[in-house]
């Protein structure tokens, strides 16, 4: 662990939480993904800081690559226009913020105390191969693993019987 | 054989991969023009050659204009986004022994994680035009390269699992007796068309089909905007020939002649085959491409993954 890498951690980390600041106040839903992707590209360097360099890529893979094209590939279908950026820019306006601003301040300020207590976490000295990685997820995490796959395995059925009665109900028609 | 320093094969990949797929756009014109019976550029410098200094000094002086309805920052942004992604994956690349910009171990992913961002470009492209066109191509763009990227991944499983490592240098010297294009011939035939598909090129190229969409995401860009995206589908291309290179036809490896131009024949032979699937393939219906990749591709991928890995478990 070097000075430098503690440096990059930590400046990616300001990126990351003042992009995802800038991706919940953005009027324009598009920019706000875009910050969305900034912040989640910082977290991955997190990630890659701390010695998870597998974590760092699937993050990069699956959040930044294909989860959020489909936030923004939705937002373009919808093509909302000048209107909803009004809407949107009421709803943020005012007193809206005071409750999300206590409860994220509490937050912070118990990040900056642990962080002033115990400046460098364990895991940071250590890199996780994506060979150790395999392992915990399918030897003391298999439970997970196995029910995370029944959560997708039903969203999976679902989809496919959405997509199931849209097409018959075009068959239908014609 | 000594490393050279960092700094210096930083710019000598840059320099090479930016004129290769310069120089590139030549040899499709002409390719093309070959295989259609015709003569395309020939008449700026010997045989041609200099045509693309010609088309660049005209593109740098045109007018570079932003339409009043786009969305500016982000019309802006998206061709820079193609350019710096391809770019990227090229400094996990390794060209011959000791010649890589970053020997990344997980190099692999680097390329997938590159490739995936890599979509932006075109959807925003499309999105921050203002323009119905881009706008479809924008969604196509999205849609496909999304589907065909699960796929690619999944396709290049079996290679790690051969190997052991994601780490691509040790992927090229893992195949110095046998190239991974024979236990993974699967896995080859559909990287190579998830390749196509990522590049976007014919028959995949859906999100400009210049018939239907008048060129799609780029409709609207012009000047050195429009050029970055050009440059930037060559420079994919010559990524894509790279990567088949390197993990499936042995990276450098070969009898006789030195490294890097075992490479650079490699890379060529599939440059070229890119550019006859052009000038030899229709393009494809939009819902035909889809249900190519997840009735067909995914199937076979998941297919090939399990296959490989009980033959590897059996083998221990």
């Amino acid at each position: 662990m070097t000075n430098l890498t503690e440096i990059a951690f930590f400046a990616a980390g300001a990126v990351a939480v003042i992009a995802t600041v800038l991706a919940i106040t953005r009027p324009v839903a598009v920019h706000a993904l875009l910050y969305l992707i900034v912040s989640l590209l910082a977290v991955a360097v997190v990630f890659y800081t701390m010695g998870a360099p597998l974590v760092a890529a699937l993050e990069v893979i699956i959040y930044a690559g294909a989860i959020v094209v489909l936030f923004v590939f939705v937002v373009m279908m919808l093509n909302l226009g000048v209107r909803t950026q009004e809407t949107e820019r009421k709803w943020l306006a005012g007193r809206a913020w005071i409750g999300p601003v206590i409860l994220s301040a509490l937050l912070l300020a118990e990040v900056i105390y642990l962080i002033v207590r115990a400046p460098v976490s364990a895991a940071m000295n250590s890199i996780s191969t994506p060979k150790q990685i395999g392992l915990a997820l399918f030897g003391p995490y298999l439970l997970g693993v196995e029910l995370a796959s029944m959560l997708l395995l039903g969203a999976l059925v679902g989809a496919c019987h959405l997509g199931r009665t849209s097409k018959s109900g075009r068959e239908a028609r014609q | 054989m000594t490393t050279p320093h960092p700094i210096a094969s930083i710019v000598g990949v840059l320099i090479v991969a930016l004129s290769l797929s310069a120089f590139l756009i030549w040899v499709e014109r002409r390719l093309l023009a070959l295989w259609q019976d015709r003569y395309g550029p020939n008449r700026v410098g010997p045989f041609g050659l200099l045509q693309v200094l010609a088309d660049m000094i005209k593109i740098f002086t045109k007018e570079d204009w932003i339409p009043p309805f786009a969305d500016k920052p982000v019309f802006v942004i998206a061709p820079a986004i193609i350019m710096v992604t391809v770019l990227m994956s090229f400094a996990v690349l390794p060209v011959a022994p000791g010649i890589v910009v970053s020997d990344l171990n997980i190099g692999l992913l680097f390329f997938l994680g590159m490739s995936s961002l890599g979509v932006y470009s075109i959807v925003l492209a499309g999105w921050a035009s203002g323009n119905k066109y881009s706008l479809l191509g924008g969604l196509r763009a999205a849609a496909q390269m999304i589907s065909y990227e699960v796929f690619m991944g999944l396709s290049l499983m079996g290679v790690v699992l051969l190997a052991g490592t994601f780490d691509l240098t040790a992927i090229v010297e893992a195949q110095r007796g046998l190239w991974y294009v024979i236990p993974q011939f699967l896995g080859f035939v559909l990287f190579l068309i998830a390749g196509v598909a990522e590049a976007r090129r014919l028959p995949f190229d859906l999100p400009e089909a210049e018939a239907e969409l008048v060129a799609g995401f780029h409709s609207e860009y012009s000047g050195m905007k429009f050029g970055m995206f050009f440059v930037g589908e060559y420079l994919g291309i010559t990524l894509i020939s790279s990567m088949i290179a390197v993990l499936f036809l042995g990276g450098w490896n070969g009898p006789w002649l030195p490294p890097l131009v075992w490479f650079l024949i490699k890379v060529f032979a599939f440059l070229c085959f890119f550019i006859l699937l052009r000038a030899s393939l229709p393009r494809m219906r939009f819902d035909q491409l889809m249900s190519l990749g997840w009735k067909v591709m995914f199937p076979l991928a998941l297919v090939n993954l399990l296959v490989t890995g009980a033959i590897v478990l059996a083998k221990r």
